[in-house]
């Protein structure tokens, strides 16, 4: 067992599980999306990304480029959340929500992708 | 750019994590702690986007202080905590990359990208110049002064750095880097479509022969010029095709003999190969009759084979070797060793040992016994340049010199050698005059020696005017861009047309597209007429002096 790849999986399989928790439920409800749920897979998604930092394979660079992308929109999400409640002072509207959401929903897509990247690096494995 | 882009972000990878840990606690932290009103009363913690921002502004060492409102105690509390927590993880970041930076192995992954892609940016056609030593740098000098763009190679780091300090007009691509190994070869441009040659100068024969074979094999279209001492070595290196070997002992030998049996045209070969711009060289006269020889190493072995030939009788002295005169004991540096070898009746004395200071010393010794003697010395080193400046004898031979100023003439100017080779076959007298006349070309300076080919590339506007079936002679292109009623400083010494050579064309020689011209003149006259050559409204006012302006609108104005 190498602790270095149970770490690597741990936080790529996280990342994705929190994204997951946070874009479950109705996408209109701010009642079933917690700040601190899109706080805890942002946080999660970025520390993956500075693991995948340095591997100069063509599958590291995919996992990299798929982290980017998974950070990138969970960036977007929260930007939008704190525009929408400080700067507007819309608050949290059906409208802001669902695209807080559908952002986060993107940024499960790229985890998702990055789970099975994994997976095929792990299946691919001969040692 | 990209392995030390990736190098960074792997030995940047713990301190962001811990970065992105220690910020994820605080700003959560900071969410939680319950915040207070103006009034004292209890109030809901900062949301995200504030507590964001109060740790951004808070762990950076900014701080502006209590945003939006002032704190609660237990929001103080944890504030503190927050702020040793990641100045310490800033901390540990800046230090980590700063390490990185003062790392060798990554400053030389940045030196090497760099060069790499300023020679991949390299324009212009180049040479590549292996070896950085007396004659690299020689070579180097002047390769600077014509604009000849050139990429350079050096084992010895500190070299480089002198290479960088020297006051070049361009900055020049330099890289510490063993030429021995290919790699290193290819880094600097040896597939480079603009690379046009290349010069293995180090001063380690082994590496030159390296060099040598390795651009015979990687690049056999491009030629190399490769600086040899011993025979064994010269050999090897002829027999893989070198382009041209240059070995200063040998070539010495050649001269101080010719100058010996044909003073003129010695002077000649002198004038046309010296490094262009120098003053120019007094004459060499040396006497024929006995010689004494000090030093019998390979120096002055090339030295015996080539003097015994033109009559000259030496008497050779050196302790360890065992073709020399076993009577006379010791180097040739004391008054008692020269006079045993017969001082009294020599007319000339080569003090050629490999030690600059016994040089020196044979020398003076030798003058003070016979000041009328002709003195020729062997300096090893350019560092005594002064010395032996000081000294001043009547032929002093620079190793370094020899070299550089072979390989120049023979990369920037292919047609001197064809030039050289022909002038076997003329006279004393047909030399002195060509002497005479290119001495009086530059005032005390040598002249430049350089070769045009009258086509698209190197001449666009002669080539076109002589399709278009204008007619003009070398006298007429010879004249002053600025003023055409002065002629320039030059003498056309060759002519190539369809492989046939013409030696000294004469001045109403009708010029042909596609012919060859080796010139000599001043730097400036060279610029003058390649301007000439290539901008056809600078050439018809050369030809015919019309003032034309160059563009389509008004010429047609005009003929209308």
């Amino acid at each position: 067992m190498n602790l270095e790849k149970v770490i690597f999986g741990f936080f790529i399989v996280l990342a994705a599980t929190l994204n997951f928790g946070f874009f479950i439920g109705d996408i209109e409800r701010p009642e079933l999306h917690h700040i601190y749920e899109l706080a805890a897979a942002l946080v999660v998604s970025l520390i993956a990304t500075a693991l995948k930092f340095g591997d100069r394979t063509q599958i590291g660079a995919i996992h990299l480029s798929t982290s980017l992308v998974a950070d990138l929109q969970l960036i977007a999400a929260a930007i939008t959340w704190a525009v929408a409640v400080h700067v507007t002072g819309e608050g949290m509207t059906p409208s802001v929500m669902s695209s807080v959401v559908s952002l986060s929903g993107g940024a499960l897509f790229a985890n998702i992708v990055s789970v099975i990247i994994l997976i095929v690096e792990t299946v691919m494995m001969r040692r | 750019m990209n392995s030390a882009f990736f190098l960074v972000l792997r030995r940047m990878r713990a301190p962001i994590i811990g970065l992105i840990v220690i910020y994820a606690i605080a700003v959560v932290g900071l969410t939680l702690v319950p915040g207070i009103t103006p009034e004292g009363l209890p109030a809901p913690p900062l949301s995200f986007f504030h507590a964001f921002y109060f740790i951004s502004y808070t762990a950076t060492t900014i701080g502006f202080g209590e945003i939006p409102n002032a704190f609660s105690d237990a929001q103080r509390m944890w504030v503190i905590i927050c702020i040793y927590l990641t100045v310490v993880g800033w901390s540990y970041s800046v230090v980590t990359l700063i390490g990185l930076l003062q790392d060798k192995g990554f400053q030389n992954t940045l030196t090497t990208n760099r060069f790499r892609r300023r020679v991949r940016l390299l324009k212009e056609p180049f040479y590549l110049v292996c070896g950085s030593g007396e004659t690299g740098a020689l070579i180097s000098r002047n390769f600077d002064r014509v604009n000849q763009p050139f990429v350079v190679l050096e084992k010895d780091e500190l070299r480089v750095q002198e290479l960088d300090l020297q006051d070049f007009k361009s900055d020049i691509p330099a890289l510490a880097a063993d030429a021995r190994i290919p790699d290193n070869l290819l880094l600097a441009g040896l597939k480079h479509l603009k690379c046009h040659g290349v010069l293995a100068v180090t001063n380690d024969e082994e590496a030159n022969l390296g060099i040598a074979i390795a651009v015979r094999l990687l690049n056999p279209k491009i030629p190399v010029i490769a600086r040899a001492r011993s025979p064994v070595v010269m050999a090897n290196m002829a027999s893989f095709g070198t382009n041209h070997i240059v070995n200063p002992y040998e070539r010495f030998a050649e001269h101080l003999a010719l100058a010996v049996a044909s003073p003129s045209r010695f002077r000649l070969i002198e004038l046309l190969t010296s490094l262009p711009e120098t003053p120019i060289p007094k004459p060499h006269r040396p006497p024929g009759g006995r010689w004494i020889l000090c030093g019998y190493g390979r120096f002055g072995k090339a030295l015996a084979e080539h003097l015994l030939p033109t009559g000259i009788t030496l008497t050779i002295i050196d302790p360890t070797s065992a073709e020399s005169d076993q009577n006379i004991t010791g180097h040739g540096t004391e008054a008692r060793t020269l006079l045993q070898a017969g001082i009294e009746q020599a007319s000339g004395i080569i003090a050629g040992t490999d030690d600059d200071v016994n040089n020196l010393s044979i020398a003076v010794t030798a003058s003070e016994l016979k000041p009328d003697l002709f003195v020729v010395t062997r300096q090893n080193q350019t560092a005594n340049s002064p010395l032996f400046d000081a000294y001043g004898a009547d032929f002093n031979m620079v190793p370094s010199h020899i070299v550089a100023q072979e390989c120049i003439a023979i990369l920037t100017t292919p047609l001197l050698a064809q030039f050289l080779t022909r002038l076997r076959d003329h006279d004393e007298a047909w030399s002195q005059s060509l002497v005479d006349r290119l001495q009086n070309l530059y005032d005390g300076l040598t002249p430049t020696v350089w070769g045009i080919r009258l086509n698209k590339q190197e001449a666009p506007a002669a080539c076109q005017a002589l399709m278009d079936g204008q007619s003009f002679s070398l006298r007429d292109i010879l004249r002053n861009g600025m003023d055409r009623s002065e002629p320039l400083p030059a003498i056309a010494l060759l002519l190539e047309r369809a492989n046939h050579f013409i030696l000294l064309p004469d001045e109403d020689f009708k010029l042909a597209a596609g012919d060859q011209l080796l010139l000599a003149s001043p730097l400036s006259t060279r610029h003058n007429l390649e301007f000439s050559l290539k901008n056809a409204n600078e050439l018809a006012y050369v030809l015919r002096g019309e003032e034309n302006s160059g563009g389509w609108l008004w010429q047609t104005l005009r003929r209308s």
